[in-house]
């Protein structure tokens, strides 16, 4: 779709026709601007990406449309015309046979969106009944068609579900489909897919590339990840504090981007193409301004590596069109800018030689028992059932190195990590630590030593510091706890010290966690982690709730300590460019089990396990020179509680071989010594299977 | 909490006392807490300064039956009347007062003590200890309270100690049920999981990790269970179950003078009026508590 | 589903054993204190003795015991000290006229306060909503002999509309039902409005109202068919528990007007120390709160097809 004629609806009238809207907020503090001159013009049919980090108001953009901005949230300036109507006039009624019908939305998290007290049937039935007074029987009729419209098998069953008897990927098709009944000629996607696992996403982002293809909708597509734009949009829209700073086709934006925020982004973001030493990324300096605090002139100005005083801050600076008339930026100095022979400072990083072996894991498995309340399972004598959380784990890490471990929600990554950390114990299986097995050995009868040697940076930033304690009492209990210093003096030395490495300031000893941003609580994790001298670090998605800008600051810090204490740190990811990104070797999971593992190259180039291949496909990637395969797994993701027996994967895999693939635990394929496979196609076949990712050879060529 | 006095970095630490004026100060932002700060202020003086404020000794036997504004033997003025045996009401009030505010934050401290032990116990340890505390807590809990209290005191006697022994063993489920449903949604936090992966001793993790950032809900309903608390003292003084006489107590106040109220009503009226406004005060702050909770 | 229900009846049985259990040894474990609460402070050590002998108490406390909860389950809940008939007798009617009075405060009650607590609840923060919630606050603050006072002074002394006792002497009079009614009903209903206000407001924010709203559904579909449902689950617990805080609350009100009921028939009994009837007021009313518990826990996953379909 990248290449689709991209008409900014100069022709034919636009369907959406957003001029200088302007949105605040208003609370006791005051009125907060959430998006100042927001301009867009969408034509029939076309695909728009709005695209940005939290906080931008892209968000705003797509609910003030709908003109849902709550109690205290109101339009203070601009209009917004749909099909020829202004919006922001428009009365209560008017407004209500909009929407749903001509505008219709789909949101980020479908479990919340669906109503858990009605049939789903009835959910869909509503919208043709309501706008289109149709009797019951023919809004029913019309749901199932729609149901199956969106690929969901077994359409009559969904109609009787509850929203939460089906999965998270079969409820966002349930509101795809709600969205559609209508035929609306505007679709608003709120952040889609954010919420759902990457296999899943893929089937998802298939299904709304379709969308306009199939029913001519014209759609907004609200995200904060270039790569699904990409895959989605024709046009593009980048927002930075509550603006548009930088307009065009996807390809003007992509390839050649002119706004110095634009560029920040794509420096920022990961790609699974390429790894720390080839491409180290460039983190965006500062934060995001408060809306009531913006800087003068430009907003990005702070951030700006091009910022000149007197110029950039003197008045508000405009949108710029530029030598194609579809590609506009917010950016006085765009023609100054050498952008072409423009290079970052990437900081250059010497691959490291592996160590000594500092982590064994054989055989490890992690069982839990479940209680079965149901009356069958009563009748059967039989209440216990075991979830195999962790089957038969093996592999190793060595000193320095960085090991990931990656795998879909359910993959058991989080309950490997609560084994090693003693929270859990083995089931059976041993893992060696520091020549001791520990996995027998739970939390409370660990050794000091073995305590301080593994730590853990957690993924939630808002969960991981005790609110009610200063950032610097807590560090220093680490400190204390584990007998690095015991003289107050030399703890308060070595907070400061901690506070340099993580780059904060000192004074933040004495500020609690609410008063930091999500980046920076994440670094304080850091710093506790790392304050008893660890030798081995889990950071279980230490950056995914992080902004894209503010990830790659903390991705960098973690690598750079990691170097310096010489840790072996094990990172825990769904994410497969941030893990290709930094890890030396990759152990792939799925329902428990190791699909693959090997160094990293090994695992991103053939032969891959099928689902290797599958999670590969499924990436979103922002570079408009990489052509991928496409590969969209069939099924959902089967329960823990239920795995499929013989292979895990057999359920959904595209290249199963046969009834042996559904009965045998498959044999693992040594590729070379630490490149291992787990797999009934043979070896060679594997091998022949042709790369995930090409870079298109000509370079990026004009739209 | 424990360490941070101890704590080289923390060691500018404000005073609890700033700290406290702070929170208190944030009560301005919702004036139903602040109206309800103001009656219970109102009522802490009075039980503080009685001596001051009472113009006749609350037990002394002066003219009975005297309307309100009625002038006593020697010139002083019966604000609020007397009662059937000559005892000025004013003067009554505001000694109960006393033993209101007393009694009732005693017995809120003791079930609370207890409440939150058991709490922490059931929600962070779970499995048979949950089951255990829980199962007691329900069958407690499945007592009409007035019931419990009724037969309690009846079996045991009507004293001080008796009344916040019933109370503590009538409340102590349901605070128990509070604190537990809080510590399992605090157990799951990494910053536990975080003081779990460096080893630190249960009663560290349940004192410093998960009880004090438990305390928002639990200021609030401590708050609203005082004002309960408050009601039941006067409720068991009204049944003839409360302080044994002659100490001043609202609620046997209002037992002792109702068979008169055809007549005068006032003697009645006015044990009403405190006690429900000392209530009324709390639940207001509560209220207001509550309310700042949820912005932040 | 099924295990589910046959779990909470266990569980209530389980229940009613233990509180037997536990006002058996509170009420009869020394023999002695027994037969000086049936024969008054005044009855010679030998009366007391043939008395126990007469009653079977020299059998060893767990033969007594099951004798005792035999004798309850058939029915026989022994004779009234004060009364000097069986307890049976005066109970039930008691327990009739105090199912009156409730099923009077119920009728007010819930209509009263579900409506309030849902128009307050749809829009939050609206003035409306403001008055409403304020208003549930005070009322809850009146203790229930406090409003009983002010009430009579109001319309009994001040205005001489309703007669200030409801002891029913001159027959039964639906004028005298009226003040233990609002008394009750003035307690309680701050109480259901405002959780159903919570549960409300909270539904409200939802996502899946917002779908609602942006499905292009008219405002009262989406109250009436998508708020209100989710809106009720939580209320309908409180409700049903309510009934176990109204047998504490008749036992003021009853005391206060004189009423018949069963409420003052037990703070009669324990300020009596009338044992049988004591034990056999306990039993009911926590039979009353464990059945009504259960029913609350059953409709509670009943309402809510989440735990209804797991």
């Amino acid at each position: 779709m990248n290449d689709a004629s991209a008409s900014t609806g100069t022709g034919t009238r636009p369907i959406l026709d957003i001029r200088d809207l302007c949105i605040s907020y208003f609370t006791r503090a005051g009125e907060i601007p959430a998006v100042v001159d927001f301009s867009l013009k969408l034509a029939p049919g076309e695909s728009v990406g709005l695209v940005g980090e939290s906080g931008c108001g892209k968000s705003t953009v797509a609910m003030a449309i709908m003109r849902y901005l709550g109690t205290n949230g109101g339009i203070v300036g601009g209009s917004i015309e749909f099909d020829g109507r202004d919006l922001t006039t428009m009365a209560e009624e008017d407004l209500r046979r909009i929407r749903g019908s001509e505008i219709a939305m789909i949101y980020q998290e479908p479990m919340a969106a669906l109503n858990p007290s009605m049939r789903i049937g009835r959910q869909l039935m509503e919208v043709p009944l309501f706008h289109e007074n149709v009797s019951e029987a023919e809004a029913e009729k019309r749901a199932i068609a729609m149901l199956e419209d969106v690929n969901l098998p077994d359409a009559e069953r969904v109609m009787e579900a509850y929203p939460h008897q089906i999965s998270g990927g079969q409820q966002q098709r349930v509101v795809i489909a709600m969205a559609l009944l209508s035929n609306p000629k505007l679709l608003l996607l709120d952040e889609p897919t954010t919420a759902l696992d990457v296999t899943v996403e893929a089937g998802i982002v298939e299904l709304i590339a379709d969308i306009s293809k199939k029913f001519g909708t014209s759609m907004l597509y609200i995200s904060h990840n270039l790569g699904l734009i990409l895959e989605t949009c024709d046009r593009v829209c980048v927002m930075y504090s509550g603006e548009v700073v930088e307009e065009g086709t996807v390809n003007e934006v992509f390839d050649r981007m002119r706004h110095p925020y634009t560029h920040g982004l794509f420096n920022a973001i990961p790609l699974p193409t390429a790894d720390k030493n080839s491409r180290p990324l460039v983190a965006i300096r500062g934060q995001l301004p408060l809306p009531h605090q913006r800087p003068p002139g430009c907003f990005f100005g702070p951030r700006c590596d091009f910022f000149v005083e007197g110029r950039c801050d003197a008045q508000p600076i405009p949108m710029t069109g530029m030598t194609s008339p579809t590609h506009r930026v917010r950016c006085i100095r765009w023609e100054e800018i050498d952008w072409d022979n423009y290079a970052p400072d990437r900081k250059e990083r010497e691959p490291h030689p592996p160590g000594e072996i500092v982590l064994q894991v054989e055989a490890m498995r992690k069982y839990y028992p479940v209680h079965d309340d149901s009356l069958l399972a009563i009748f059967r004598g039989d209440t216990t059932r075991q979830v195999k959380a962790n089957e038969s784990l093996s592999f190793s890490a060595r000193k320095q190195e960085t090991v990931a471990i990656v795998g879909e929600s359910g993959c058991g990554k989080s309950t490997f990590a609560k084994v090693l950390t003693g929270l859990e114990t083995a089931t059976d299986g041993k893992i060696i630590f520091g020549n001791t097995d520990i996995g027998q050995i739970a939390v409370g009868d660990r050794t000091e030593g073995q305590l301080s040697s593994l730590q853990m940076v957690f993924q939630n930033p808002n969960d991981t510091l005790n609110p009610s304690q200063t950032v610097g009492s807590q560090i220093a209990r680490v400190i204390r706890k584990f007998g690095v210093e015991s003289d107050p003096d030399k703890i308060h030395d070595r907070v400061m010290r901690l506070l340099d490495l993580v780059k904060l300031p000192r004074d933040f000893a004495l500020r609690r966690p609410r008063q930091l941003s999500g980046g920076q609580k994440q670094r304080i994790g850091i710093a506790r982690a790392f304050a008893g001298n660890p030798s081995m670090v889990i950071a279980d998605e230490p950056v995914s709730a992080l902004d894209v800008s503010v990830q790659a600051a903390v991705t960098d810090l973690l690598m750079d300590i990691q170097e310096e204490f010489g840790t072996t740190l094990l990172f825990i990811s769904h994410d497969l460019s941030v893990v290709r990104y930094l890890a030396d070797r990759i152990v792939v999971m799925y329902l428990g089990q190791i699909m693959e593992r090997g160094s990293t190259d090994e695992v991103f180039s053939p032969p891959y396990h099928p689902y290797t291949e599958a999670l590969l496909s499924a990436v979103p990637i922002a570079d408009t020179r990489v052509e991928k395969k496409r590969i969209v797994l069939e099924g959902q993701l089967p329960s823990v509680l239920n795995p499929p027996k013989g292979c895990p994967f057999h359920t959904r895999c595209p290249r199963k071989i046969g009834a042996i693939c559904e009965n045998e635990r498959p044999p693992v394929h040594d590729v070379s010594d630490q490149h291992k496979i787990a797999c009934h196609i043979p070896l060679d076949e594997l091998k022949a299977v042709e790369p995930v990712f090409r870079l298109a050879s000509d370079a990026p060529s004009a739209a | 909490m424990v360490d941070e006095t101890l704590d080289p970095v923390a060691n500018r630490r404000v005073p609890f006392i700033v700290t406290a004026l702070k929170s208190f100060l944030l009560l301005r932002e919702s004036w139903v807490g602040m109206i309800g700060a103001a009656i219970v202020i109102f009522w802490v003086l009075v039980a503080i300064l009685a001596p001051l404020l009472a113009p006749f000794d609350p037990l002394a036997t002066l003219a009975p039956l005297q309307k309100p504004g009625a002038v006593g033997p020697d010139g002083a003025i019966f604000w609020l009347g007397t009662d059937q045996i000559g005892r000025d009401i004013l003067s009554r009030i505001i000694y109960g007062c006393r033993t209101v505010l007393i009694y009732a934050p005693l017995a809120t401290l003791c079930a609370y003590t207890v409440g939150i032990l058991m709490g922490l116990t059931a929600g962070y340890k779970g499995g048979v200890w949950d089951e255990v505390l829980s199962r007691t807590s329900d069958i407690i809990l499945s007592f009409p309270v007035l019931v419990l209290y009724v037969i309690i005191i009846a079996t045991i006697g009507a004293s001080g100690t008796n009344i916040i022994i019933a109370i503590t063993f009538a409340s102590a489920p349901g605070i128990m049920r509070i604190v537990r449903g809080l510590t399992l949604d605090l157990r799951n936090r990494d910053y536990v999981a975080a003081a779990q992966t460096r080893g630190e001793p249960t009663w560290r993790i349940l004192l410093v990790e998960i009880l004090p950032n438990a305390r928002g809900p639990l200021i609030v309903d401590a708050c609203l269970r005082l004002g309960y608390v408050t009601i039941t003292i006067g409720v068991l003084g009204f049944l003839g179950l409360g302080l044994p006489p002659p100490d001043p107590d609202w609620g046997s106040m209002i037992a002792d003078t109702r068979q008169f109220a055809l007549v005068f009503p006032h003697m009645s009226l006015f044990p009403s009026i405190a006690i429900s406004s000392l209530v009324l005060g709390l639940n207001l702050l509560a209220d207001g508590l509550r309310e700042i909770s949820l912005r932040d | 589903m099924t295990v589910f229900i046959a779990k909470r009846f266990g569980f209530m049985i389980l229940t009613m054993i233990i509180v037997s259990l536990l006002l058996f040894l509170l009420l009869e474990y020394s023999p002695g204190s027994v037969a000086t609460k049936v024969l008054g402070p005044y009855s010679s050590e030998e009366q007391r003795q043939l008395w126990l002998e007469a009653h079977g108490y020299m059998q060893p406390i767990y033969v007594r015991y099951f004798d005792w909860l035999f004798n309850f389950a058939t029915g026989d809940f022994g004779e009234s000290v004060r009364f000097k008939v069986p307890v049976a007798d005066v109970l039930w009617s008691r327990l009739a006229n105090t199912a009156i009075l409730g099923g009077f405060v119920f009728a007010i009650m819930i209509p009263l306060s579900l409506t309030l607590g849902v128009l307050a609840g749809m829009r939050e923060g609206s003035k409306l909503d403001r008055t409403i919630s304020v208003t549930s606050i005070v009322t809850t603050s009146l203790p229930e002999f406090a409003s009983a006072v002010l009430l009579s002074a109001i319309f009994v002394f001040g205005l001489g509309l309703l007669p200030g006792t409801s002891g029913m002497s001159r027959g039964w009079n639906i004028q005298e039902m009226i003040l233990p009614t609002m008394v009750l009903v003035l307690y309680d209903f701050g109480y259901v409005a405002r959780m159903t206000r919570a549960s409300m407001a909270e539904v409200m924010t939802t996502h899946y109202i917002r779908t609602a709203i942006l499905k292009g559904l008219p405002y009262k579909t989406v109250i009436m068919k998508h708020a209100l449902r989710n809106a009720m689950i939580a209320p309908f617990t409180v409700i049903m528990l309510q009934i176990n805080w109204l047998l504490s609350g008749v036992i003021v009100v009853e005391y206060f007007f004189a009423y018949k009921g069963f409420g003052a028939l037990l703070l009669e009994a324990s300020l009596n120390q009338d044992i049988f009837m004591i034990e056999a007021c306990a039993m009911i009313a926590v039979f009353v709160a464990v059945v009504t518990q259960t029913l609350a826990d059953i409709g509670y996953t009943y309402l809510n097809p989440r735990i209804r379909f797991s």
